[in-house]
């Protein structure tokens, strides 16, 4: 056989600050970094929502200082409807891209995929960095579009065509903004190709001696699945971006059709499609959805069997269903067009794979949910978060089985209850899911505990306010509220203002709790209490490190071997009730399944 | 170290070997990344066929065959020298194989030069990214971003032959990583089969 090029991996220590800090190979710093970019962007995005509430509840308040940002979007303080729609677009594609992309998959993937299967780093330490500064450098061009002309793109994070392709004419931001969202996004995708690259390599080949595919813990199998559907969404995204861009800077005219009329001019474009960007986009969007949501499930599950002391009713099922999940998702992502123009008969056959990935995630969340029946649960932080997220992930994804059929959604489609839906089961579980790994996870990072008075506090607050914020959501929609309209203008609209003030209210509460969370994560950085090795008894390889945090090539000298399946909770030996991967000791193991 | 080196010593029952499939990392990264370019051309393929077939009346102003036809034959018979030359690698032989990788690199520059004089000639005629003298403007834009973004394939891959190719020779890379860059290689010769029939038949006229 050849050479195992990947069993020597040595790279000793940097010593510069440069490449210890900036520029570092280390998995485990990139994985930092991830965060900290996308704790930058969620605050971002967290002051663009607020901005967004405030004017749709009162929409001629003037917000002191948003003139700041864009004389003309918001002449007097006051956003104009143009404006609004920039802020809403911006919002979308921070949240998405930077957060809930970077965070669960990139950042805790970084840091702990190589961990848990054993191995010092992943195979290419270099590709991994130009993965995090290319996602560094699309940030700032996205967050450029602010300060350029007039500003972002007000296309939506969906950019529909042809709005979104004839430049200029099309309204503030469609010119310049749209260009740099695109070339953000194509940007982003080459950042995430690299990574998801990285992530599968180390699953399949860095992985320490005994360490079977079915002995990795979920949170490894759920940064697996993610970076397959990863190397082919965001393969497909970034040539329709580039498509795009070309249609503003090259003449070209993919997506505008002819004789196209926009503010009384007939637009120089011939022959496009608009349809053609939705496919291309949705191709990667659906995708997307699940690239958000799959490493939230893996993490949850890991918090919670740590918190259950024993296994989910089966780690292989729940495996499959992760699986089907990624695959199904390249087969649904019609469902978002099903008011576009599509022939019906197409609408049929999304609709139908549509409510087929309804079954593995129904699967995943019954396991769960049986799992923790009868569980003697440990309530702290991090398992609190977890049980907001399943909470989470089954309320919004009840509405999903409504949007699913065609004849329901014509009346549903472009409403709050489709704003509603998609917050509670992706943007709201996904932060959960963030929030629990963060929790569970902190000790192993930086050597000391997050403060847990300050932590349940945060869960409560969030947990209660989320509800408040997108529960009325879905009675908006029913009521024919429909979605991306910056006030409330018509007739029958205006009795729910009233709701959408109580929503900003909640929206407000909410946002300020998270400030406790910022808090505790700076303050417990430096003054929390030392933590153990293993703070929370856990069995995976993570907690195992000879020092915490893990020392440069996470496990010194030697390389660990495993022994076990992930998750031996619930059994005798020596160290208590669990036993690790790492330990040699032979229990009588009741859930040994793989 | 070998597989045997991983796989002794005393290891408990029923712990897997080594690695799982036995790709080693780099191979397997080259694997991946044909995969996403593969996602990539398909949606450039498709994006291509979804407005061939909504535009009534789509030119096709190809005449001939016979240019398309040589650098076909000219990028097929690349993939066998580098067939060839990772063969001669892997015997051992490392004069051969080197010599058979820079035949293959000089077929690629072969190939680059026939399309881009088949460019200057289109462009001559009138083609640009957006108009055409036959019809709708997206048959230039059509035609140059995916003949292009192949291209683009086959300079990268060039280059990467001669720069593999010294280092080869200078012991630097093995002939594993000849192998490597033969797959992407012969992926960029697959796609051109996909180009051929969709982008060139296709548009032939009656
Ligand atoms: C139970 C399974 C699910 C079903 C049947 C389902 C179905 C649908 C349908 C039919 C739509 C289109 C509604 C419309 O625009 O009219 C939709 C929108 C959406 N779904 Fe789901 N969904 C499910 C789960 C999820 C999950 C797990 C996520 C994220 C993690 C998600 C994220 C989204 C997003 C982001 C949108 C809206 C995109 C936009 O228009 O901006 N869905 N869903
Ligand atoms: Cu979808």
């Amino acid at each position: 056989m050849h050479d195992m090029s990947h069993t020597v991996h040595h790279h000793a220590p940097p010593t510069s600050f440069i490449r210890k800090h900036i520029f570092s190979l280390d998995h485990k710093v990139i994985g930092k970094q991830y965060y900290g970019l996308a704790l930058v962007a969620v605050l971002v995005g967290m002051v663009l929502s607020w901005i967004m509430r405030i004017h749709l509840g009162w929409t001629n308040y003037a917000i002191p200082g948003l003139h700041l940002l864009s004389s003309n979007g918001a002449p007097g303080n006051v956003m104009t409807p143009e404006y609004y729609l920039q802020l809403m677009t911006m919002h979308a594609t921070i949240m998405v891209f930077f957060v809930l992309t970077t965070a669960p998959f990139a950042a805790f993937g970084n840091y702990f995929l190589p961990i848990q299967v054993g191995a010092e780093d992943m195979p290419f330490p270099h590709f991994n960095m130009m993965s995090f500064w290319v996602t560094f450098v699309a940030f700032l061009v996205l967050v450029a579009s602010f300060f350029v002309g007039d500003g972002p793109t007000l296309g939506g994070w969906t950019q529909y065509a042809p709005l979104s392709a004839v430049g200029a004419v099309g309204g503030p931001g469609e010119g310049m903004g749209v260009v740099l969202w695109a070339a953000s996004i194509a940007i982003f995708c080459v950042g995430q190709l690299l990574g998801s690259l990285n992530f599968i390599t180390t699953t399949l080949d860095m992985r320490t001696r005994g360490m079977s595919l079915w002995r990795l813990p979920l949170s490894a199998w759920a940064w697996f699945i993610t970076s397959c559907m990863g190397l082919t969404a965001f393969a497909v995204l970034m040539p329709a971006c580039i498509l795009l861009i070309l249609d503003h800077v090259a003449g070209t005219s993919f997506f505008v059709p002819s004789n196209l009329v926009i503010n009384d001019q007939l637009q120089p474009h011939s022959g496009g499609s608009t349809l053609l960007w939705q496919h291309l986009f949705w191709f990667f969007g659906h995708p997307e959805v699940y690239i958000a949501i799959v490493p939230g499930m893996g993490i949850v599950s890991h918090v919670l069997i740590t918190n259950m002391r024993k296994p989910m009713l089966s780690h292989r099922v729940m495996v499959y269903s992760m699986g089907a999940l990624a695959v199904l998702s390249y087969m649904v992502y019609g469902h978002h067009m099903f008011v576009s123009g599509m022939n019906p008969v197409s609408s049929l056959a999304f609709s139908f794979p549509t409510l087929i990935i309804t079954i593995p995630s129904t699967i995943i969340v019954l396991i769960w949910l049986g799992s923790l029946y009868g569980a003697k649960l440990r309530i702290n932080t991090a398992s609190l978060f977890a049980l907001g997220f399943v909470s989470m992930f089954i309320s919004g994804g009840v509405s999903g089985f409504f949007l699913a059929q065609p004849s329901i959604d014509i009346m549903l489609h472009a409403t709050y209850f489709v704003v509603g839906h998609f917050h509670m089961v992706m943007g709201v579980a996904a932060m959960f899911g963030i929030f629990a790994g963060t929790y569970f996870w902190f000790p192993k990072i930086f050597g000391r505990m997050m403060n847990e008075t300050l932590g349940k506090v945060h869960f409560w607050l969030s947990f209660v306010g989320t509800y408040c914020i997108f529960m009325p959501f879905h009675y908006l929609g029913m009521a024919g509220n429909v979605r991306r309209y910056q006030a409330f203008v018509i007739e029958y609209m205006q009795p729910l203002i009233p709701v959408h003030r109580f929503i900003t209210v909640a929206a407000l509460v909410t946002g300020a709790a998270q400030f406790i969370f910022l808090y505790n994560l700076i303050h417990s950085r430096f003054w929390g209490k030392p933590a153990t090795d293993n703070p929370w008894q856990a069995t995976s390889l993570e907690w195992s490190t000879p020092t915490t945090p893990p020392p440069h090539n996470n496990f010194g000298d030697k390389l660990p071997v495993v022994y076990h399946d992930p998750y031996q909770y619930g059994v005798e030996s020596s160290t208590g009730d669990y036993l690790m991967q790492a330990s040699p000791e032979q229990v009588k193991t009741a859930y040994d399944e793989a | 170290m070998s597989q045997a080196d991983l796989t002794m010593g005393g290891r408990p029952a029923g712990l897997t070997a080594g690695p799982a499939f036995s790709v080693p990392a780099k191979k397997m990264a080259m694997w991946l990344f044909i995969i996403a370019d593969t996602a990539t051309f398909a949606a450039c393929l498709v994006a291509y066929g979804f407005i061939r077939n909504a535009t009534p009346n789509w030119p096709r102003p190809f005449h001939s065959i016979t240019n398309v036809a040589i650098m076909t034959f000219i990028l097929v018979t690349s993939s066998l020298t580098m067939l060839i030359g990772v063969r001669a690698a892997r015997a051992g032989d490392k004069a051969g194989a080197l010599r058979w990788t820079f035949i293959t690199a000089a077929a690629g520059i072969l190939f680059a030069l026939l399309h881009v004089r088949e460019w200057l000639a289109l462009i001559a005629e009138g083609m640009t990214l957006f108009k055409n003298p036959w019809g709708t403007g997206l048959f230039g834009s059509a035609f140059f971003s995916i003949t292009g973004l192949h291209l683009t394939h086959v300079t990268g891959g060039v280059i990467a032959l001669i720069v593999v190719g010294i280092r080869y020779k200078g012991s630097r890379y093995n002939a594993d990583d000849l192998e490597i860059l033969g797959l992407y290689w012969h992926f960029v010769d697959m796609v051109w089969m996909f180009v051929v029939p969709l982008v060139y038949l296709l548009n032939l006229a009656h």
